[in-house]
């Protein structure tokens, strides 16, 4: 399954919520304010870390240049386009949007 | 312009494109400084991200107003305050920042919050 997360994990526990709630293997794209958990350096980088070690991360390249961080991001991120985020989206049975 | 000059502070807690807060408190600051009242901007939380430099808003089709906050100093927007610990938090230092700022504890915010006659809160 693919899951999104579009709120910032500064304000709101969405991502939290979705990582503890995603299965082993799945799909979690950030996008909006949610590509500000890809921020490296934050209070949050650590548990984004660890998350990559059950899931595969990705974050949406016009948000994080949009908000000045794409280069910012963590190693093993994967930052991907439009184009990207519908693969995501065929490539997966379904679709959940953390908001 | 007669009369008195207030003490306003603006506090921004709201990261820029997601909601329309960020926007809209940089609208009211500048309606605030053309009336030639004593205007502080205070950056808290997810409302440092609206003054982290680079913003290139093209590929999601949003006005990137990151820039108008450059042209406070004009308007004679001079007192810029950020919060320490939300910028640590984030990972962030002042290097990261599009405008010249004072950071600030949590304690010496409470005290400039003190001082101010009227907050609005974004």
């Amino acid at each position: 399954m693919l899951h999104t997360v579009n709120k910032s994990p500064f304000e709101k526990n969405s991502l939290d919520t979705c990582l503890a709630h995603a299965k082993e293997g799945s799909a979690i794209l950030l996008i909006e304010d949610g590509v500000y958990g890809a921020l490296n350096g934050s209070k949050m980088t650590a548990q984004i870390q660890q998350a990559m070690e059950k899931f595969t991360l990705y974050a949406l390249g016009p948000d994080l240049k949009a908000r000045g961080i794409a280069d910012k991001v963590i190693d093993g991120v994967k930052v991907i386009d439009y184009a990207g985020f519908v693969d995501l989206a065929c490539e997966n049975d379904k679709v959940q949007a953390w908001l | 312009m007669g009369g008195d000059v207030k003490k306003f502070m603006y506090v921004n807690r709201k990261a820029p494109y997601g909601t329309i807060y960020a926007l809209e408190s940089l609208e009211v600051v500048l309606i605030g400084a053309a009336f030639e009242q004593d205007v502080s901007v205070v950056f808290i939380d997810d409302g440092v991200f609206e003054i982290v430099k680079g913003q290139d808003t093209a590929g999601i089709e949003m006005k990137n107003f990151s820039n108008t906050y450059k042209a406070l100093e004009m308007y004679d927007v001079e007192k810029l305050y950020v919060s320490k610990d939300s910028l640590e938090e984030r990972g962030l230092t002042e290097d990261d920042l599009i405008v010249d700022v004072e950071l600030k504890t949590a304690a010496e915010l409470t005290a400039l919050m003190e001082e101010q006659d009227v907050l609005l809160s974004f």
